[in-house]
């Protein structure tokens, strides 16, 4: 189930899309190149979120944070310090994963909402900082033309560095997933008590988990500065994270490639719908509500449970369902 | 005789009172929000946006009765009842529907709800600031403490707070409802099977909730320009509000304000630039010190 779409019958439409996203510029004009960049970098930083959220049961509300933390340490390296841009682009990744780090050992301890809720008040600590601190962020402005090396700075090179960064930055995340780690990470989600038991160190697993989440969410920070050369503060305020949180609830939590076609699918709306109104929270908002009330696995989810739906997984579901509601009892 | 001076320093005492007017109406939103989580277990991230309808509306309502104090006194208790309305509907037709569900899909229900209603503001007030004039009777300033002008309005608003907290407390407490609603927070299947129609009782306390943060908005109306965007920073600050006194916990609400609006006004005389940070460290000291917040959580 895990495997998501892409496994046994979906291998084909796999391939096909992979060799399509490699196409495209050759025939795509300019614009939706870069929309289809944009497209990407959020879809890895949706799945980057899910990989704590899903996989992780962790509360992550503002995951944006990492992502803005990300975009602007590479922004400020590059601009400020005078060193290449490539060591600005690993700089970024690294700063994030350092704050969620710090983040992470503050709130590991409390339960969920707690957890979310002190995650967003520190969170909003560093957006009012970069917000105010005009003499080194550059507020409300933030930062343009941020220079970059000359093998990515056309917008065709730019989308092809960021897909091949993104689909190696999805396939680490795909083992890792896969990986022990990712399983004993599972564990702790579904029932934690069970899992200490058996010897894990639960709240270690999860702040690898977001250490982890907080990497990628800079990479796609990182991947924001080669694809739109700025940087600015509502990278990391927080409705940005609630709408990163929809487009995972959109393609399906639970999958791996959910968030990414949640992303690919909010994108492409907000482009075409702000086209010719400038209404474009309101039919978000609706779609948003249809999908919790109608599709509440998210569309891949839903796709799944039709496509693979087997007995064996079914009774898997269904001793879920009992572990949960032992879990709501007691 | 120095240190006297300096502790009652005019300034000082004037950016104190100008705090706790901030923290009155911080307090009517986060207790309402507060009184939301305790008995509906709701995030309710929509709460930010009735706030700003609410304001919005005490503008339409009390130009419709000619901008003067009767438009005022008028939309003060208009606007807060129509925003509950709204917010009964909303309750009766969606989130009825979804209290089993994880915290997390109510938290995004929410959203959405905020989101569609932003676009609604948008919609029928435009995109202009709006002002809503002060009423003849709050116009003006007093001057305390050696000459500081102190405006009429946030006596009015310090007066109010407590009315606010009294009654509160008496629905809360010694009504039958409030009763009622303090053990559906507990157990709400008990509650239900000794036939109580708990459903009811749940939409009860969402709407009183709600016609708090319409009451917020209402008041804070004359003294902000009326814009979009004014729910974006005040839920993220009644949510901490929320957090740092306990969820659920509607005094807790109280003493969040408190050390909310106090930190704020008090961190703008100490640092200007950065005296909106103050209030935000004064939430992370306390969570680092009392992670469930101050006082007893209702979860």
């Amino acid at each position: 189930m895990s495997n998501g779409i892409f496994g046994g019958k979906g291998r084909i439409l796999g391939v096909a899309i992979l060799v399509l996203l490699f196409l495209f510029p050759l025939f795509l004009p300019r614009f939706y190149i870069y929309l289809l960049s944009i497209i990407l970098l959020t879809g890895l930083l949706a799945t980057s979120l899910n990989f704590p959220l899903g996989y992780g049961g962790i509360f992550q509300f503002h995951h944006a944070v990492f992502y803005g933390v990300g975009a602007y340490a590479a922004a400020l390296m590059i601009t400020k310090s005078g060193l290449s841009p490539w060591i600005g682009f690993v700089a970024g990744p690294f700063a994030a994963a350092f704050v969620s780090l710090v983040m992470g050992l503050i709130c590991i301890r409390l339960s969920r909402l707690y957890f979310g809720m002190l995650q967003i008040s520190l969170g909003s600590l560093i957006w009012i900082i970069v917000y105010r601190w005009y003499s080194f962020t550059g507020g409300d402005n933030g930062i343009h033309g941020i220079p970059l090396p000359d093998v990515i700075s056309s917008s065709k090179n730019a989308y092809y560095f960021t897909l091949i960064v993104t689909l190696l930055s999805l396939w680490v995340l795909y083992k890792i997933i896969h990986s022990p780690f990712g399983s004993a990470l599972q564990g702790t989600r579904d029932n934690p008590v069970r899992s200490a038991m058996i010897g894990i160190n639960v709240r270690l697993h999860q702040l690898v988990a977001l250490i982890i989440a907080g990497f990628f969410a800079g990479v796609a920070g990182s991947l924001f500065i080669v694809v739109d050369t700025t940087v600015f503060p509502d990278m990391l305020f927080w409705t940005l994270s609630l709408e990163v949180l929809i487009m995972c609830l959109l393609g399906g939590w639970f999958t791996f490639l959910g968030p990414m076609l949640g992303a690919a699918i909010i994108i492409i709306l907000r482009t075409f719908i702000s086209g010719f109104t400038d209404y474009w929270t309101l039919p978000l908002g609706l779609l948003m509500m249809s999908v919790i009330f109608f599709l509440p696995n998210g569309i891949l989810g839903y796709i799944q449970e039709k496509l693979y739906w087997s007995p064996a997984e079914h009774a898997d579901l269904v001793e879920d369902d009992m572990v949960q509601q032992t879990a709501k009892e007691s | 005789m120095d240190l006297f001076t300096a502790i009652f320093s005019p300034k000082l005492m004037s950016q104190i009172l100008v705090g706790l007017s901030r923290t009155v109406i911080l307090f009517i939103v986060a207790s309402g929000l507060s009184l939301i989580l305790g008995v509906l277990r709701i995030p309710n991230i929509w709460h930010g946006s009735l706030y700003m309808v609410g304001a919005f509306m005490t503008f339409t309502i009390s130009g419709a009765f000619g901008g003067g104090s009767m438009g005022f006194w008028m939309a003060l208790i208009l606007a807060p009842i129509s925003v509950a309305l709204v917010s009964l509907i909303a309750e009766r037709s969606f989130f009825q529907h979804l209290y089993e569900r994880e915290h997390l899909m109510l938290l995004l229900l929410t959203f959405a709800f905020s989101l569609v209603f932003g676009d609604l503001v948008k919609m029928v007030w435009g995109l202009e600031y709006k002002s809503v004039p002060v009423p003849r009777v709050f116009q003006g300033s007093v001057h305390l403490f050696g000459g500081l002008p102190f405006p009429i309005y946030n006596v009015f608003l310090l007066a109010i707070g407590p009315v606010v907290a009294i009654a509160l407390w008496i629905i809360v407490n010694k009504t039958k409802i409030g009763k009622i609603s303090r053990a559906a927070a507990v157990d709400r299947e008990m509650v239900g099977a000794v036939g109580i129609n708990v459903s009811w009782v749940f939409a009860f306390v969402f709407m009183i909730g709600c016609l708090l943060a319409g009451l917020g908005g209402a008041l804070v109306a004359p003294t902000v320009n009326v814009s979009l965007g004014m729910d974006h920073t005040l839920i993220m600050e009644a949510f901490l509000i929320v957090i740092i006194g306990g969820l659920g916990n509607v005094w807790g609400a109280l003493v969040g304000a408190l050390i909310f609006g106090l930190a704020q006004s008090l961190g703008i005389l100490i640092w200007p630039q950065f005296g909106i940070v103050f209030p935000y460290a004064a939430v992370i000291i306390v969570l680092l010190l009392r992670p469930t917040g101050l006082l007893k959580s209702t979860w």
